[in-house]
């Protein structure tokens, strides 16, 4: 691990305002940020560690627990709330058996809930990993996790997704 | 609407547009593409017809889209198997594939082309008037529609006209304040300091708004362009974009787009042979919607946790690493190159005595065609629904507009003629804001949305002042005993008195502007209120422990539409049989109550 985030410094400078891509670069990498990350992030940029975990409890991009191989992440913004998002999120919720920020037992999955993605003309929107999932339904909630859970590729999982939606 | 400068490449005859936004490509839009590029090779057609991926043309609610010109022929809804026939009839055949084409909902006619469509027809494209048209990812696109005349025209007239021309264009922050902007250059220019900065805002917080994200994913180029006109109209060397983590695509296409505009000369050192020097980042934010506040944000640039600092003393003396600095939004910006190029009095022309050029909303909620669309300031707001929107799906009624997101406040049905300007909405107790535009029908209610925008700035208030900490709170939990009929009408005017001293206590816009949504939809729909409070009922059906999730056979007309919603079985019906709703199965999911067209369910 250590060796990793050497590689990580040797793209910064040591400078305060290169904290926040630090913490990011170090996230994209493992998945969270660990306090030995952390503490060492903090004699890279020269500050105090309660500085460095001030700013990064701050941020909601940044987690402190290792997070599941799939990010759903069921947006609750304006648009999507009118479009009933919340009925998706709820379906989402009972079929993970998690809420929002946490992560399901066997590691597949971690939910989140996010206040806006801007595709409010999709809405009710959902984004797994990088695929944005519009018109969300609550009936489409288990075919589309499914296909994540056998970690089927992109394309797959898109045609699995309009073929459903044209038998509709 | 499109710029007149596009014109088909030379050596081919015809183009085809496909939009790949984040709308479009969450829909196939990248498969579209490659069928096309594959099918055109496969009928020997690739060298008379150029396929090229564009930025979003604002009608998300019909992608993915694909235009074919000269003709400008619209499709919409396409779908990567419908690639063989648009090449076939089209393409080969010189004909039209009608089932693709845009239907006009009140005629019942396939419209041809985009140039007809109601959607884009009374809109006035300034911000957007490359997005769809050009290759965001290109160079040499933007430059065949103008790209970087502005900056050049800058550096013939100088920094003191280029701050003049901005005066006379009246052109005001598009961010949400409504600053002038040509005064806030001003005030940087005339600050003195070794080095200023130029930041572009494109932390596009607000939920229901994306246009940042259309300008910065379909025409990087001018908002780059904008930021060196800035720099250089103000002294600025260096610069920044402070961009969403939430947006990747517009993240990517920036970072493109820099590289391109610094390799060609565009920016970085000695600018076209001017002398003038400017180098622009991006920083990725983090995920706090305070950051959109501009003392917030660069703190957040600095490293620190994103929060407000008491102004004065203001960005244009002392703003990121303390020095003079000028922050302008991605659509603010986007403006500047064309108002340079065409002049002050040109952009003025537009729009209405105090508010000048046009505005981009984003049209979303209960409407039949969500989407972006940017319109001369002062159009009347029922212009924009029922005529660019298409109105309100299933027959229902207009209840209101909520604009400027969870700052924001609604527009009402008597308010339905506003013109559409910085000063009206203002006075009907909204605001501009950042061009939010939800619509809602009879079955929102009004006060369950100031519950969830409340529930919003509540969960993103840093915590630094305790009226909004504490007050947006307090505020929240009366709303949410409102919502479950336990509140008192003493709760209500304590809610009243709370809002004010949030408002007043609050340091930044967010706690300032935070209980708007409470206030106007109090001033505006005070009965709602009291029907939660004191008949224990939720008129719209929305508040879930105000439901009977009983079937009201009076208005029940047996269609058993709840009874197919239902993914608990808990509804029994029969063909001309009302339907029944058993109470032990139900598990309160409105389902039913979304399907009934009827308001047969209390």
């Amino acid at each position: 691990m250590k060796k990793t985030l050497k590689e990580i410094f040797s793209q910064h400078y040591r400078k305060r305002d290169a904290l926040i891509p630090l913490l990011q670069d170090i996230q994209e990498e493992f998945g969270y940020l660990a306090p030995e990350a952390m503490d060492a992030a903090a004699r890279f940029c020269r500050v105090a560690p309660v500085e460095v975990y001030g700013v990064a409890t701050f941020f909601a991009q940044f987690k402190f627990s290792p997070r599941g191989k799939n990010i759903v992440m069921v947006c609750q913004g304006t648009a999507c709330h009118v479009m009933g998002g919340a009925r998706v999120l709820e379906e989402v919720q009972s079929q993970l058996g998690v809420v929002p920020g946490q992560t399901t037992k066997d590691s597949v999955f971690t939910l989140e809930r996010v206040a806006c993605i801007g595709a409010c003309a999709l809405a009710p929107a959902m984004v797994v990993n990088k695929d944005t999932y519009g018109r969300m339904r609550a009936e489409r909630v288990t075919e589309i996790l499914d296909g994540y859970r056998q970690g089927g590729t992109k394309i797959e999982k898109i045609t699995e997704r309009s073929n459903a939606a044209r038998s509709n | 609407m499109r710029p007149e400068a596009i014109k088909i490449s030379p050596g081919y005859e015809r183009q085809l547009l496909i939009c790949r936004g984040t709308g479009c490509e969450s829909q196939r839009a990248n498969e579209i593409f490659v069928a096309l590029q594959e099918g055109l090779a496969k009928a020997g057609l690739a060298d008379t017809v150029e396929v090229k991926f564009t930025g979003c043309h604002g009608l998300c609610q019909m992608g993915p889209t694909v235009i074919v010109d000269p003709q400008g022929t619209f499709y919409c809804l396409v779908k990567p198997e419908d690639v063989p026939e648009i090449i076939e009839v089209d393409l080969k055949g010189g004909g039209r594939v009608e089932r693709l084409l845009f239907m006009d909902p009140k005629k019942k006619e396939r419209v041809f082309t985009y140039r007809e469509m109601k959607y884009f027809a009374p809109q006035r494209r300034i911000v957007l008037r490359n997005c769809g048209f050009i290759n965001p990812e290109d160079l040499d696109d933007y430059l065949q529609v103008g790209g970087y005349e502005g900056l050049k025209k800058a550096f013939a007239i100088g920094p003191t006209k280029v701050i003049d021309e901005m005066k006379r264009s009246g052109l005001r922050g598009r961010g949400g304040a409504g600053f002038p902007t040509g005064l806030k250059w001003e005030f940087c220019h005339n600050s003195k300091g070794d080095q200023k900065y130029i930041i572009c805002n494109a932390d596009e917080g607000d939920p229901g708004a994306f246009m940042d994200r259309a300008v910065l994913e379909g025409d990087p180029h001018s908002v780059l362009e904008g930021m060196a006109i800035a720099g250089y109209a103000i002294g600025a060397t260096k610069a920044y974009v402070y961009v969403r983590a939430e947006y990747p695509l517009a993240h990517e296409r920036t970072l493109v787009a820099i590289k391109q505009a610094t390799a060609r000369g565009y920016l970085g050192k000695n600018i076209l042979g001017s002398g003038f020097d400017f180098e622009i980042k991006v920083k990725l934010g983090a995920g706090a919607f305070v950051c959109g506040e501009e003392t917030a944000l660069m703190g957040s640039i600095e490293g620190k946790r994103g929060m407000p600092m008491p102004r004065p003393p203001f960005p244009a003396v002392k703003g990121v690493f303390a020095k003079p600095t000028n922050i302008n939004n991605v659509e603010t910006l986007a403006n500047i190159p064309v108002i340079i190029t065409n002049g002050g009095d040109w952009f003025a022309s537009v729009g209405t005595e105090k508010s000048k050029g046009s505005k981009v909303f984003a049209l979303a909620g209960k409407i039949n065609y969500s989407g972006l669309v940017e319109i001369p300031m002062g159009t009347p707001l029922r212009q924009i629904i029922e005529e660019i929107g298409g109105g309100i799906p299933n027959k229902r009624k207009f209840k209101a507009a909520q604009t400027g997101g969870p700052s924001g406040g609604c527009i009402p049905a008597e308010h339905f003629d506003i013109p559409m300007d910085y000063e009206n909405l203002t006075n009907v107790g909204s605001i501009m804001g950042s061009g939010g535009l939800i619509v809602t029908d009879e079955t929102t209610c009004m006060v369950d949305m100031a519950k969830f925008f409340l529930g919003f700035t509540q969960k993103e208030s840093c915590g630094k002042c305790v009226p909004c900490r504490l007050g947006t709170k307090n505020m929240l939990e009366t709303l949410t005993s409102i919502s479950k009929g336990t509140a008192t009408m003493a709760d209500l005017d304590q809610l009243v008195e709370l809002a004010q001293d949030v408002k007043a206590g609050s340091l930044c816009g967010l706690g300032q502007t935070a209980p708007n949504p409470v206030q106007s939809s109090i001033r505006y729909f005070r009965d709602e209120y009291e029907a939660h409070i004191l008949r224990k009922e939720c008129p719209a059906r929305v508040c879930v422990d105000l439901i009977k999730f009983e079937v009201n056979e009076d208005q029940c007309t047996k269609c058993g539409s709840c009874f197919k919603a239902c993914p608990t079985q808990a509804v029994t019906w029969k063909k001309k049989e009302t339907a029944r709703i058993e109470k032990d199965k139900c598990i309160k999911c409105r389902s039913c109550i979304l399907a009934c067209r009827f308001h047969a369910i209390d």
